[in-house]
């Protein structure tokens, strides 16, 4: 009968210590991950919340950040802007995270962007590749990861500049990445190279291409070149008809990201070759350290890397490294921390740039050939051009960023 | 010279997959009159089981050809099950609720698929004997297209042998005119619908099947052939196997060509396409004109004048509705206020559907340019938030009347076919007009007024237009005008000979569902700050579709039960899984089976 009665003052006395103690001092730090992970993002998405985990993983392994555990939480967008506001939301106010990382599709990241500028939290931007979420529509809440497109058209032009070809062709998906990853490698190279001439522009729907007859238009434009920013399932069936109608044999192809494990696996030996392409040839990368850390992704899940994973890897070292820096987790601590953060990564140290949040992270430049014993095609010749070497001077970025 | 007869064949090729598609789902909307969105599924399925099936069978080259059938056999053998177990008990339910029951397995069949196959991209085998080029005209033409535009037509002939020279077939081909008579002349009902359902979900897994050498496999591949597979049905006429042949052929040309003199209007060529065919033929090319289907007076979804509610109710939820900031979190007032944009869009459809019975597969049109409406008279116009938020149903409204002008001339799932055909117009625009409306980039930072930014002051703001709203539609629904458009919808003929101008009223109505669904879209924007053209695509069209249906359509509170339904649902699933589809479409159809006339539906019967 005492007992009994005494149990719960027990126990609420345990959970006063508790709460009181120092374990409430050691409480996880929560970041929020907005991302498609259904949809046309996943194919990408999987392998990223892989490398996010395992990067927490490791972290938490090491102690944490500030004495605390980092805790991720997911969510998907479903490629919707108006879900991920929704998300942005809940994380923020419900699940109480510190900052919100992830978006795959442009709109997505710009939606997610503009509601962390109105609402005053961070956001790093993994994916999102438009350039006009760090340049016009930029502002103090935002920082992005990846290369965005007009560095990886600059990185192509720059070689394709020196080139012979004149007549220029290119398809892509008829949206906002599509589009600029054509305009921004074209103006360069008119710049490298003035008698360059375009003589034709596809844009199928994102999605819903028809291949067979826009490979027979290109092979009737007769171009020396072509330029593709097709990706994902488009991409695919683009090669396949591609290859049964002799297109890669009378033209050169210069393909934007397509050298990324997420795109040149699924064709197996069907890939082409002697692309032109920005890609993550992590077979060959000889970087100190990444090859054990291709080792450590394989041991955990069995798979082998794809871009993908070691973007979400770097994003999370990122959002340890700036709460580090920050000392603390309040947002305008975490906005001063990213400026200029310096983060060592499987890739060599990335910084993100003072002057527009834009990370140095590189991308890989390199030819595609078959490897007949994996049975896919990789990237050879390739070299990491560093973001430096292309982003435009602080100077430059200040013209294109809104003032605030 | 060459290069059109190349395009030409490039496009026959495209024509004979979309119309493998395309015949198998007339067939079934022919008969069974059900809208078969799982149609893209099944099409998915066999072109995964495929890729499986032809890794795993042995006997070297012939796999990939067993593979196909088996897999198109599977799929049929699915098709049946749904129809025995699933959509058989829903035939007597209100018009419809087969589709939400389609909806839902779009839902669980994409996850499932996920889910076994996982999300990245696969590329099948190439077929053997099939995989090279021959020499056309002096450029290479796979030879695999060449077969497929000779088994193509073959299939169109066999199809038609089957409904011209068996007794099945003369069965089918009368219940596709007048389904009443052949029951009344004593044919057994649900064996003709059980075997359309097999035949036309295996031309389903053919086209799926057949595909895997040519396409790469997607999770999405569902979801991208279904809404161009209801456009060639449409434009070539229910239930007519040559019209599907013909508008198949005329699509994938057109295509074909568009891609050479029109890349820019690609994105919405079927649609412009079909939008004429329409207007000048309103049955499609092959099809006939409909016969009433419903005895007169039964009334397509028994929805009548609803008595008006207690006004001790009306007070007691209008004062809960004021006191919920107060006693909710911040995030669940802003999820309040995303279901008062969703139940005013789902009940302006509501006014549309049930009481016009007219069904729109389009609506998103009017919430997308209500949305798009209030963010550019804002930020093009310099408007106060307030005046931008206002004027953005009338914006709404405007398209309604140059639309519903035409779609009002147009019944059935024609003119549902027709409202989408807009919806898809309105989306091209927003998308390629990239200095006004900012294309795929969307208009970002559509934020309320300072005053109002707050999210419990943006909610009384909200919470006084949807009362406004709803009310609007309530006076509608219950005045001279509502009665006399519910007449029309049960008899058009009677009412007509009654004087009534049927097309004034249907527009008028068409009108005034596009002004509110248009007040749910400034609701919307200013909740979310940003505005992108997904939200006029025909996914979002969907929403409010299954939400009507979901509360129920005979009760003017059921969009509103609807909304609030969908939306919690959704936003509590996709916390706890990723496999959010699976479980949504596994609630829905449970929802379906339980309540076979919406939840309102069921709540007002126990009164």
């Amino acid at each position: 009968m005492r007992a009994s009665r005494l149990r719960p003052l027990g126990v609420a006395a345990l959970l006063l210590t508790l709460a009181a103690g120092p374990v409430a001092a050691q409480a996880p730090i929560k970041v929020g991950d907005i991302n498609s992970y259904s949809g046309i993002g996943a194919p990408f998405t999987g392998p990223y919340r892989a490398g996010i985990e395992m990067a927490v993983e490791e972290i938490n392994a090491k102690g944490g950040v500030l004495g605390r555990k980092i805790e991720v939480i997911f969510r998907d967008d479903k490629g919707q802007p108006a879900e991920a506001v929704k998300h942005a939301q809940e994380l923020v106010e419900s699940d109480k995270v510190v900052m919100i990382t992830g978006s795959f599709l442009s709109n997505v990241g710009l939606a997610v962007s503009d509601w962390a500028k109105q609402n005053k939290t961070m956001f790093l931007a993994a994916e999102a590749l438009t350039e006009a979420l760090t340049w016009s529509k930029g502002h103090d809440h935002v920082v992005r990861l990846r290369p965005n497109t007009y560095e990886q058209g600059h990185m192509l032009a720059d070689k394709a500049g020196k080139m012979k070809y004149v007549k220029w062709a290119t398809i892509g998906p008829n949206y906002e990445y599509g589009k600029r990853a054509w305009e921004t490698f074209r103006d360069r190279l008119k710049e490298l190279k003035p008698d360059v001439q375009v003589v034709g522009e596809h844009w199928p729907t994102l999605g819903k291409i028809e291949p067979g007859p826009l490979v027979t238009a290109i092979l009737n434009q007769n171009p020396d070149a072509l330029y593709v920013s097709l990706f994902g399932s488009d991409w695919l069936a683009f090669v396949r008809e591609a290859q049964k109608r002799g297109l890669f044999q009378k033209m050169f192809v210069v393909g934007i990201l397509l050298g990324e494990p997420e795109y040149i696996d699924p064709l197996k030996l069907e890939a082409p070759e002697g692309m032109l392409v920005t890609g993550y040839p992590w077979y060959d990368v000889k970087i100190p350290g990444h090859q054990e850390w291709v080792a450590r992704y394989v041991k955990r899940g069995d798979k082998n890397p794809v871009l993908g994973s070691l973007i979400g890897y770097v994003t999370y070292l990122s959002v340890a490294e700036a709460i580090k820096k920050a000392g603390g987790t309040e947002t305008p601590k975490l906005v001063a921390a990213f400026k200029g953060l310096k983060v060592e990564t499987p890739m060599g140290p990335v910084t993100f740039r003072a002057s527009d949040g834009q990370s140095t992270m590189g991308a890989w430049v390199g030819t595609t050939k078959l490897d007949a014993q994996r049975g896919v095609g990789i990237m050879v010749n390739h070299e990491l051009i560093p973001g430096e070497k292309v982003l435009p001077s602080d100077e430059e970025v200040k013209k294109l960023r809104p003032a605030n | 010279m060459s290069l059109l007869l190349v395009q030409l064949l490039s496009g026959l090729a495209n024509a004979m997959f979309l119309f493998l598609i395309a015949s198998g789902l007339s067939l079934i909307f022919g008969v069974t009159r059900i809208v078969n969105f799982a149609h893209g599924s099944f099409y998915m399925l066999a072109a995964y089981l495929t890729y499986s099936l032809a890794a795993a069978l042995p006997g070297g080259p012939a796999a990939f050809y067993l593979a196909a059938l088996l897999a198109a056999l599977a799929v049929a053998a699915i098709g049946g099950l749904v129809e025995v177990l699933l959509l058989r008990r829903v035939y007597r339910a209100p018009e419809l609720y087969q589709l939400l029951l389609t909806f839902a397995l779009v839902l669980i069949t994409a996850d499932v698929v996920r889910w076994v196959w996982g999300a990245d991209n696969k590329t099948g085998p190439s077929a053997p004997g099939l995989a090279g080029s021959v020499p056309v005209a002096g450029q290479l033409f796979p030879s695999y297209d060449l077969a497929i535009i000779v088994f193509g037509p073959v299939v169109a002939l066999g199809l038609w042998l089957l409904f011209h020279r068996t007794r099945w077939g003369v069965l089918i081909r009368a219940a596709t005119q007048d389904r009443e008579m052949v029951a009344a002349l004593g044919v057994d009902q649900s064996r003709l619908f059980t075997s359309v359902f097999v035949l036309g979900s295996f031309l389903a897994g053919l086209g799926g099947a057949l595909q895997v050498p040519r396409l790469a496999l997607t999770t999405v591949m569902d979801t991208s052939v279904i809404v161009e597979a209801f456009v060639v049905v449409v434009i070539g006429g229910m239930g007519s196997v040559w019209g599907a042949l013909l508008a198949s052929l005329l699509i994938g040309v057109l295509n074909a060509f568009g891609v050479l003199l029109l890349p820019k209007i690609a994105i919405v060529l079927i649609f412009v396409v079909m939008a004429v065919v329409l207007v000048v033929r309103p049955w499609g090319l092959l099809g006939r004109p409909e016969i009433q289907l419903r005895p007169p007076g039964s009334g397509a979804v028994a929805e009548r004048a609803a008595r008006r509610p207690h006004p001790a109710w009306t007070a007691a939820a209008l004062l809960a509705l004021v006191a919920l900031p107060l006693v909710l979190p911040t995030f669940w007032v802003s999820i309040a206020v995303e279901i008062f944009a969703f139940a005013l869009f789902a009940a302006s459809l509501h006014l549309l559907m049930a009481v016009g019975g007219m069904v729109s597969f389009g609506h998103a049109a009017y919430f997308g340019v209500g949305a798009y409406g209030a963010a550019l008279l804002l930020q093009l116009v310099g408007l106060p938030m307030p005046l931008a938020f206002l004027a953005a149903p009338l914006v709404a409204a405007l398209a309604a009347v140059l639309f519903g002008y035409f779609c009002v001339r147009l019944t059935s799932i024609y003119f549902a076919m027709l409202t989408l055909a807009f919806a898809q117009i309105v989306y091209a625009i927003v998308h390629q007009w990239d200095e006004v409306t900012g294309g795929d980039n969307g208009l970002l930072s559509v934020w309320p007024a300072a005053w109002l930014a707050s999210p419990a002051r943006y909610y009384y703001w909200a919470l006084v237009a949807t009362v406004a709203g709803v009310v609007l539609l309530r006076r509608v629904t219950a005045s001279p005008f509502g009665l006399t458009l519910r007449a029309i919808r049960d008899h058009a003929r009677r009412a007509e000979a009654l004087g009534v101008n049927i097309r004034a009223l249907q527009w008028t109505a068409f009108v005034v569902a596009g002004f509110v669904a248009g007040l749910g879209g400034a609701v919307f924007v200013f909740l979310k700050g940003s505005v992108f053209p997904v939200y006029t695509e025909s996914p979002m069209s969907v929403q409010p579709l299954v939400m009507v249906l979901l509360g129920g359509v005979a009760s003017p509170s059921g969009p509103l039960i609807g909304a609030a339904v969908y939306k919690l649902l959704d936003t509590v699933i996709t916390r706890y899984t990723d496999y959010w589809q699976l479980v949504l479409g596994a609630i829905l159809v449970a929802l379906v089976l339980v309540f076979p006339r919406g939840i309102a539906g069921v709540l007002d019967g126990r009164r």
